[in-house]
């Protein structure tokens, strides 16, 4: 199975494709960011694969590793074909300035919440979705908590008032 | 000046049937749904973030703090996530005695979403018979971790200590205690008519938009999708157990409650199996430097002090690298991603969420409905917002 994955990407994306990581038994791809949704289109209407499921995204923060020279961010993209019960990762880095990286909530409805996730947590933006908001943190809270250089301890003062309407003291 | 149709509604924080602290905005057009926007985030504590601080050993006890209603669950996420990236095989006794533990997670998960969904609904009684049996399995639970509900029970490599004495007979107890149970719930409700009044034909959802939402676990199989992670994907020796998927057809709340319990029907046979084959042998894994010795050995042999020491003190590095473990726990898909950097502490600790991610459909199943149905969907996914928020 691992076979199949692995001649769909390199035929059709030959160029796109990095290198390929299998740490642990699990199927890996480093692609460039610019093609991933391409990539996406493509798993998602091969009808031989049947990648039909975005199981998940994520990213890491490599500040002060080894890691960082390929890119500050790495996004993890886990990928699942029900029919094959085969699980792969499409993996980038993106540097540290601005990261920007195409929205896949076109192809998967289910991508929107994760991406909002993504945006809050680590400040990565993704380009083309519908409602790029904060999800979990408070509206008026500074920085993106899971960066590595955000400070584990230090709590900024949060619900002191409403966003849109500050009370007369305030204002 | 056109006359404004719609009506906007706040539901929650605070709201008993909003299951935790979900705050969701209603738009309404008379009694129907226009919008549907789910907020979320008033329980974010950041666990994420606190994970990462900590050694790989004190992490597992944020695990319980996430999705509080199925513990064990969460902790044989996250251990089997740091065995698979330290390459640990644990016993065999291990496996049994973690399948057994975590299908008691499953049954106790799913009969407190009996109770309160059917509290939702207006079934009031329902609550106090299913928290009867939830209690017999919380027993369990205490006499295994010493906790009722923050157990910390399954750690990397093992078990906290020894199952029990009498861990055998209790939990047949358990089983013959929910057995008759099912029974009682099945009278209330089955074919209840103001219950099938109330769930039939109501926030449905096809297959195909089940899994284009990322929808896993009993929202994806009551759409008729035959999906399980313990046979897609077995881990934990599950593929030596002889159960089925129980799947449902039609989407709809009801089909979603038959499936659950359905479910907890399956779970008791995967735990009589459990109870039946339980193998002997130690009930940690044998790798120095990275799991904790015995604890007997500790007091009297220098080597496991000495490393017992070392990982209190120190932890263990992982390599560099990335692994992810999928489980199905009682709400979906709950996987854990692990990237190690070389270090003793986790460079990245991804949750994947099964409630946060089945929550993102909430509109897709409600607009265009009755807003008293709304109630019923956010029921039916099955919240905990311990885990949705983290």
């Amino acid at each position: 199975m691992e076979e199949q994955f692995r001649g769909f990407i390199k035929d059709r994306f030959g160029e796109a494709v990095i290198r390929e990581d299998d740490f642990r038994g699990e199927q890996s791809f480093y692609v460039k960011p610019e093609a991933l949704v391409e990539i996406c289109q493509a798993f998602l209407e091969d009808n031989e694969l049947q990648v039909r499921f975005l199981s998940d995204l994520t990213a890491v923060d490599w500040l002060g590793h080894e890691r960082e020279s390929e890119g500050r961010f790495e996004l993890i993209y886990n990928l699942y074909s029900l029919t094959h019960a085969h699980r792969f990762f499409l993996k980038m880095h993106l540097p540290a300035e601005a990261p920007k990286i195409a929205s896949l909530c076109d192809l998967w409805p289910g991508a929107n919440w994760m991406e909002r996730e993504v945006y809050d947590l680590f400040g990565i933006e993704f380009v083309g979705h519908p409602d790029l908001t904060k999800i979990l943190t408070p509206d008026d809270l500074e920085g993106h908590p899971l960066r590595k250089d955000f400070p584990l301890t230090y709590e900024q003062p949060q619900f002191s008032w409403n966003k849109d309407e500050p009370p007369e003291v305030i204002k | 000046m056109p006359e404004q149709r719609t009506v906007t509604l706040n539901m929650g924080p605070q709201h008993p049937s909003t299951h935790g602290v979900l705050r969701v905005v209603v738009e309404l057009d008379g009694e129907r749904v226009v919008k549907v926007t789910p907020v979320v985030g008033y329980l974010h504590t950041g666990i994420e973030k606190t994970m990462e601080s900590k050694l790989y050993y004190q992490a597992l006890v944020c695990t319980d703090r996430m999705d509080y209603l199925a513990p064990m669950s969460n902790n044989l996420g996250y251990c089997l996530a740091v065995e698979k990236l330290m390459d640990i095989e644990v016993p065999e006794k291990v496996q049994w005695a973690r399948v057994c533990l975590a299908e008691l997670t499953r049954i106790k998960s799913h009969l407190v979403w009996l109770g309160t969904h059917s509290i939702d609904l207006g079934a009031m009684s329902m609550l106090l018979y299913t928290f009867r049996d939830r209690e017999s399995i919380i027993d369990v639970y205490e006499a295994c971790g010493g906790q009722r509900m923050m157990t910390s029970y399954i750690r990397i490599g093992g078990l906290a200590h020894e199952l029990p004495v009498d861990f055998d007979k209790k939990v047949r107890r358990v089983v013959k205690q929910v057995n008759e149970g099912l029974a009682d719930y099945e009278n209330l409700l089955t074919n209840n008519e103001i219950f099938i009044n109330r769930t039939r034909n109501v926030a449905v959802i096809s297959a195909e938009d089940a899994i284009a939402w990322s929808l896993s676990g009993p929202m994806l199989r009551g759409s008729g999708v035959k999906h399980d992670l313990r046979k897609a994907n077995p881990y934990s020796g599950y593929e030596n157990f002889d159960f089925e998927i129980a799947y449902g057809k039609n989407g709809d709340a009801y089909d979603r409650y038959l499936l659950r319990l359905k479910e907890i029907r399956q779970s008791l046979r995967i735990i009589n199996q459990a109870l039946d084959g339980m193998p002997e042998g130690p009930y940690r894994a044998r790798v120095p430097g990275v799991v904790l010795p015995p604890k007997e050995d500790v007091l009297y042999k220098m080597e496991s002090m000495i490393f017992h020491f070392k990982i209190i003190t120190e932890g263990f590095k992982a390599p560099v690298g990335s692994v992810y473990q999928a489980i199905e726990s009682p709400k979906g898909e709950f996987g854990f991603l692990i990237t190690g950097d070389g270090s003793n502490r986790p460079r990245r600790v991804r949750v994947r969420p099964p409630s946060f991610i089945n929550l993102a459909s909430l509109p897709r199943l409600v607009e265009g409905g009755m807003f008293s149905d709304v109630v019923c969907a956010i029921g039916s996914i099955d919240i905990v917002l311990g885990e949705v928020d983290r």
